[in-house]
């Protein structure tokens, strides 16, 4: 019960916050709808997926590291910590306050790369939807986590180009991880977006069984990983 | 005096903030059923003493017992509930929706909401966003969630500061009624026209107790008429002489902007 309340006050403050919906929802689209317009069909066909992927992942991070910062530095994370409240279940009600926002997002943007901007995945589009609220999910995880190293907004905002972009050049968007040098492929080999991306590919590429089973089950476990420190950043006395 | 076990039980209490030593071996306790005041200026040690008796405080040693558990047992969630100096609410959530929120967590029927609503005074203002409230009433929304079920103990930092004095007695009123029904109240304040308000004090200067008493033993053990200049007097006996100012330089800023405006209503 305490678990549905928060994910409730979580999903009602996004409500008092249209600009933030709007961002959420139509952004992605916008920028899917912006990249089929300036590339080939063919090009746009291998990176349609990524930017399915990348989208949810990037959006949730920030918009969960924001949101949990003001959680620490407004008082409320402290009084929440003196309520019955477990720290589980305001980790978790975040997971599905957010989860059920990236479904809504991922049903535009798949739909919407699809049927409108014509991308062709060969793979099942419930599938491709489902990595990608994955994804969001994952975001979700490291964005709590994120902010537990912010002392303010500003900082919090900083961590979107430092954490993103590095993993979005190694992870195999503008090439792949295989053509990499040795150092670089290792190194993305430990990062979370590789899998992302490496999900969301094969999802589109209707690609079935362990092959497709592997990324997303690490994607899962990042995000149980993430709660899990992020629960530890969660102490109740503080100095 | 009360006969009863100590609602609070503090002994050889020890808390480093940052640097600053707070309290190097404190001892308390506090009745049961009463409305004790935290009195002193800001910066010595009210909130850490609440914070200690919430058990959110990381200490370094010593022991703070709250209704005969150790302070942050999770069985006391229930029964302790805290307000703090700086209102810890969702500011973009309206007045109801905060209070529903935390009614829920402690799985209050939504008739519960309402009543605390009313008893701060927030009928009005129950759909209004929290920020766009008036810093008073935003201490009072603050305050309404920390009288949400049945606390046997509540601990309020500050809750009537920024408040106009109409306000300010009604929710004295309430907290008389909260101890008349044997709930103990720890109230701290740095208004000492407060502490007529209240059965016990505890005077508080830099991490130390200057004196545990009541009102009219304050008054009569100083020979003072007012309790502003008892308690310097007090300071005075205690041996150190007072500052200029009862505000020590390095302490944290005693309210957030916001509470310094009236609540107008």
């Amino acid at each position: 019960m305490r678990l549905f309340a928060t994910a409730g006050r979580v999903l009602s403050q996004l409500r008092h916050d249209p600009r933030t919906v709007a961002m959420m929802a139509l952004l992605p689209m916008l920028l899917v709808g912006l990249f089929s317009w300036i590339m080939p069909a063919r090009l746009f066909d291998q990176v349609g997926p990524m930017l399915i992927a990348l989208f949810p992942f990037t959006v949730m991070f920030i918009v969960t590291s924001i949101a949990t910062l003001r959680e620490r530095t407004s008082g409320t994370l402290e009084r929440l910590l003196t309520t019955p409240l477990r720290k589980a279940e305001l980790l978790f009600g975040y997971e599905i306050a957010f989860g059920l926002v990236a479904v809504l997002q991922a049903t535009l943007v798949v739909s919407f790369a699809v049927y409108v901007c014509g991308l062709k995945i060969d793979g099942s589009l419930w599938v491709v939807g489902g990595t990608a609220v994955l994804n969001a999910l994952m975001g979700t995880a490291l964005g709590l986590l994120a902010s537990a190293f912010a002392r303010t907004e500003f900082q919090a905002v900083q961590f979107m180009p430092v954490f993103v972009f590095p993993q979005m050049a190694l992870g195999g968007v503008f090439m792949p991880r295989s053509g990499m040098p040795d150092v670089l492929s290792a190194i993305s080999d430990w990062l979370p977006l590789s899998y992302s991306i490496e999900a969301v590919q094969r999802a589109s590429a209707n690609v079935t069984g362990w092959d497709l089973g592997r990324p997303l089950l690490i994607l899962v476990g990042v995000t149980l990983l993430a709660l899990l420190l992020g629960s530890l950043t969660l102490p109740r006395r503080t100095p | 005096m009360v006969t009863d076990s100590p609602a609070v039980s503090i002994s050889g209490l020890r808390v480093k903030r940052g640097k600053v030593q707070v309290f190097d071996g404190l001892d308390l306790d506090l009745a049961p059923g009463r409305i004790t005041g935290l009195m002193g200026p800001s910066g010595c040690g009210k909130s850490t003493l609440i914070r200690c008796i919430v058990g959110i405080q990381k200490v370094q040693g010593g022991s703070v017992s709250v209704l005969g558990l150790p302070a942050g047992t999770p069985s006391l969630r229930r029964r302790v509930s805290y307000s703090s100096q700086q209102a810890s609410v969702y500011t973009d959530l309206s007045v109801s929706e905060n209070i529903r929120y935390f009614a829920r967590l402690y799985g209050l029927p939504a008739s519960e909401t309402d009543r605390v609503i009313s008893a701060v005074g927030l009928d009005d203002q129950r759909k209004q966003r929290a920020d766009d409230l008036s810093g008073g009433q935003l201490t009072r929304t603050s305050l309404a969630i920390a009288l949400l079920g049945s606390p046997e103990l509540l601990a309020l930092d500050e809750p009537t500061v920024g408040l106009d004095p109409l306000l300010r007695a009604e929710l004295w009123g309430i907290f008389r009624g909260l101890a008349d029904s044997g709930i103990t109240l720890i109230v701290s304040s740095h208004v000492m026209d407060e502490a007529n308000r209240c059965d016990d004090l505890l005077l508080m200067r830099q991490g130390q107790i200057v004196a545990h008493t009541t009102p009219a033993d304050l008054l009569t053990e100083s020979g003072k008429s007012d309790p502003d200049e008892a308690f310097l007097e007090l300071i005075r006996r205690h041996g150190d002489a007072p500052r200029h100012s009862l505000d020590t330089p390095n302490d944290v800023p005693e309210t957030a902007p916001r509470h310094a405006q009236e609540d107008v209503r």
